[in-house]
């Protein structure tokens, strides 16, 4: 019944793939929301809205995902973990409660549009800076006693949480707005150009800052990054960065319209990488590992069965209903 | 705010406030799901207008619905963890991976094919279009069956052993699922769903039948719904009986608080209390009423066999008695109303009178809300029968707590409950809005249009930039 190690090793990564998949799908989704915040004709916020209407629903179901896998794979993480961010968790859990409505209930409300119209941008933006101070709670360490959470319950408002937040809000205006580059036209995506050279800037700003200070936070975190020769098997990831941050800037500049997306994927694909760098092997810093936390092998091996199929299988039809919307979405005539 | 309360007290409110939330949307999107599948089916088939007028009425009214049902469910994948994580950390290897299953093979083909479903049908064509609402419904469904799984391992556990850091491990992955309450509580709730659903399409008819509406498709909707319940209420019935035997042989305690039997009856010949005012304090059912033999009639279908009371177990694992002995009364009331409905309508239906009585219009009017009112009080009486275990017998609720602070469970609570009214609220409001409607010939009410614009109800036509795109054109 003990937890198998390679199994450990391989739950690990489908949970980890599961919030990767989230953070980029819900990050675009999000980030769109937040844009409602300086985006204000009517008519453009519609667009806005209907390029992720379709796809909203299915992002979000990585986030319970995530959630249910944890539970499923790694309980005792799961059991920590959520009491550590507590506060976050539930402020991001109404944010994206009321963004979430938000959907439908815009196009119902009469006189009550304005109120959608909020709630969908405050709750997408509070739910984006909660995912982030959860983020840098558990980054920054999490204190455990006899499998229980035992830390405090502001443990998780820190300068550094504060800052992974912002970082977490500005990477997924870059996703949003990138998205919206590739989704619309005329003078919204214009708009969108325009913020997303500034998301940009500002997202690899907040890279850099949380890359310097991660390693201050605890001995492994500097040995992983500054030790030799680790050094050398870790430069990749900077290095891919600065290359990535390049690609990205000639390609807004050349006005392509799917080349931002993609790259900014790929900005995300790459930072998030360095964190798994980070943190392995562990998944409640600094004392809780994958080994310690893993579900009995029984419970491993069950979900052995079925989850590898079936994640191909739903990664083929959630393929397919991107497929089926694709391409640029107006006001007037909708999907063409 | 709240340094001297409970935490595990308010936990629980928490949680079952949550809970109860959410259940109501669930209950009505598995109905209302296989309804429209069921339309559209026929419109396929028989190639008539007015399925596909109706189809397009319910699936507006389904996306509010199933939206509400999507935020409010994934409060529950994160409520276990924030605040009953020991009980996540123990019961995790068993419930964990039957949610996990629950995730993958449900929330997902529900999520993927929904945007199909609703903004899709000029976009994939009418075969993949009723293929993605049949995968929509065939997911409601398999989330149906896993949660109910994990619920009813909680009730009635089942092929697990204990590993050395005391969690529980399965041992028999086909007994964990297939538990001894499941097949009943998934029959049970899935009958429940239907029939909610068939109540408040039903409703939305007569309603309309009353306000002089007698179109075809506002006649073949309350048709339909009175057919559903005729014929799945009597089932439900029969369900019913067999769950609380289930109950009786696996939760005996749990029984005998519904029942307000605090004595044992060695010999049967046990009476039914219809209504009194059981009294843990007390240890007896106060100012009861009571139909002699009509207790051991129902519960074990002979006179003589023992039942055994709350006096049989020791009275730290009693269940609150008060609140399930109602609760539990309140749905079965509620279910013979049900009853009463359904062969009401068929003999109007017999007698050529089922649009023409007004009786029974306004019986089924004030039936629509009936089904989410049962489904919460056979929810209560099930939940807050089990305790005070949150596994059966194994675990107690009080040790299953997460290291819980009064203030932030409270703060929380506080705040789930000022934004769920909020927002569930508006959301009732644009449900019984859409209702308010009728269904457009399918010309005027392309699927994916925003708000509605239906005859008969223009107040609140949206400009025309405003509205949302509709599928391919």
């Amino acid at each position: 019944m003990e937890p198998n190690t390679t199994l450990t090793i391989f739950w690990a990564a489908v949970i980890g793939f599961a919030i990767i998949m989230y953070v980029v799908l819900d990050g675009f989704d999000l980030g769109v929301g937040i844009l409602f915040t300086v985006v204000h004709e009517d008519e453009h916020r519609g667009v806005m809205m209907n390029s992720v209407a379709p796809v909203w629903d299915g992002n979000e179901t990585w986030l319970v995902m995530g959630g249910g896998g944890l539970l499923a794979t790694f309980p005792l993480a799961y059991s920590v973990l959520f009491p550590a961010i507590y506060a976050p968790l539930i402020a991001m859990l109404l944010g994206l409660a009321f963004r979430g409505v938000s959907f439908e209930y815009r196009w119902r409300a009469t006189k009550g549009r304005f109120i959608w119209n909020a709630g969908f941008a405050g709750g997408s933006l509070l739910a984006a800076f909660c995912q982030g101070l959860a983020l840098g709670t558990v980054l920054q360490g999490v204190e455990i006693a006899n499998r229980e959470y035992a830390g405090g319950w502001w443990d998780w408002l820190t300068p550094f949480s504060i800052l992974t937040g912002l970082s977490v809000v500005s990477g997924y205006i870059l996703l949003g707005s990138t998205w919206l580059i590739l989704k619309t036209e005329g003078a919204l995506q214009e708009r969108a150009f325009g913020i997303a050279k500034v998301a940009g800037v500002v997202t690899l700003g907040f890279i850099v800052a949380v890359s310097i200070w991660t390693p201050f936070l605890g001995d492994t975190y500097f040995a992983r990054w500054y030790s030799w020769p680790n050094i050398l098997y870790v430069s990749p990831v900077p290095i891919l960065v600065v290359i990535v941050a390049a690609l990205f800037w000639r390609a807004l500049l050349a006005r392509q319209e799917r080349a931002p997306f993609l790259l900014a994927l790929v900005l995300f694909v790459i930072t998030y990488a360095g964190l798994a760098v980070s943190m392995y092997p562990y998944i409640a810093p600094p004392t809780l590992t994958i080994f310690d936390a893993a579900a009995p092998s029984s419970s491993q091996i069950f979900l052995l069965y079925g989850a590898p199929v079936l994640l191909v299988i739903l990664l083929c039809y959630t393929g397919y209903s991107y497929w089926v919307f694709r391409g640029k979405v107006t006001a007037k005539s909708g999907y063409h | 705010m709240f340094e001297s309360a409970d935490a595990v007290l308010l936990a629980r409110f928490q949680f079952a406030f949550t809970v109860a939330f959410h259940i109501i949307f669930p209950s009505f999107s598995i109905g209302l799901a296989s309804f429209l599948a069921v339309l559209e089916g026929l419109w396929l088939i028989t190639k008539r207008d007015v399925y596909l007028r109706l189809f397009k009425y319910w699936v507006r009214i389904f996306a509010v619905a199933f939206g509400m049902g999507v935020v409010s469910g994934v409060v529950m994948a994160y409520q276990i963890g924030t605040n009953w994580g020991v009980f996540a950390d123990r019961a995790g290897p068993i419930i964990g991976p039957l949610m996990g299953y629950e995730v993958l093979s449900a929330f997902f083909l529900e999520a993927g094919f929904l945007g199909v479903m609703l903004f899709g049908l000029n976009r994939v064509g009418k075969g993949l279009h009723f293929f993605s609402t049949l995968m929509v419904a065939i997911g409601t469904l398999g989330s149906a069956f896993w949660i109910l799984s994990v619920n009813s391992w909680m009730q009635t556990p089942a092929g697990y052993e204990m590993n050395e850091v005391g969690q529980f491990v399965a041992a028999d992955w086909a007994a964990v699922i297939f538990n001894p309450s499941f097949p009943y509580r998934l029959v049970h709730m899935v009958l429940a769903a239907y029939i909610t659903t068939a109540l408040v399409v039903g409703a939305v008819g007569a309603w309309h039948l009353l306000r002089g509406n007698r179109e075809e498709p506002i006649r073949i909707m309350f048709s339909m719904a009175m057919w559903m319940l005729t014929i799945v209420v009597p089932m439900q019935l029969y369900a019913g009986d067999a769950h609380g035997r289930n109950t009786l042989e696996y939760q005996p305690a749990k029984i005998a608080a519904i029942e307000g039997h605090y004595e044992s009856y060695p010999d049967g010949h046990a009476p039914l209390i219809l209504l009194g005012w059981p009294s843990n304090e007390a240890g007896e059912t106060l100012y009861s009423i009571e139909v002699p033999l009509l207790g051991s009639l129902i519960l074990t279908h002979d006179l003589t066999s023992p039942l055994q009371g709350l006096d049989a177990f020791p009275r730290e694992d009693w269940p609150p008695t008060t609140i399930v002995f109602f609760t539990f009364r309140a749905m079965v009331g509620l279910g013979v109303l049900m009853l009463g409905l359904g062969l009401f309508s068929l003999y109007k239906r017999i007698r050529h009178k089922l649009y023409d009585s007004t009786w029974l219009h306004r019986y089924a009017v004030i039936m629509g809300p009936a089904g989410f009112a049962a489904v919460l009080c056979g929810w209560v009486t099930t939940e807050v029968g089990r305790q005070p275990f949150t596994v059966y017998n194994l675990l107690r609720t009080a040790d299953s707590a997460s290291p819980l602070d009064a203030p932030a469970v409270g703060a929380s609570l506080l705040a789930f409950i000022i934004v769920y009214f909020f927002i569930f609220g508006a959301g009732t409001l644009y449900i019984l809005r859409l209702m308010r409607g009728t269904p457009a010939s399918s010309e005027e009410a392309p699927i994916s249009e925003g708000p509605t614009r239906t005859a008969g109800f223009t107040q609140i036509q949206a400009p025309e930039h405003s509205r949302r795109p509709e599928a391919g054109d």
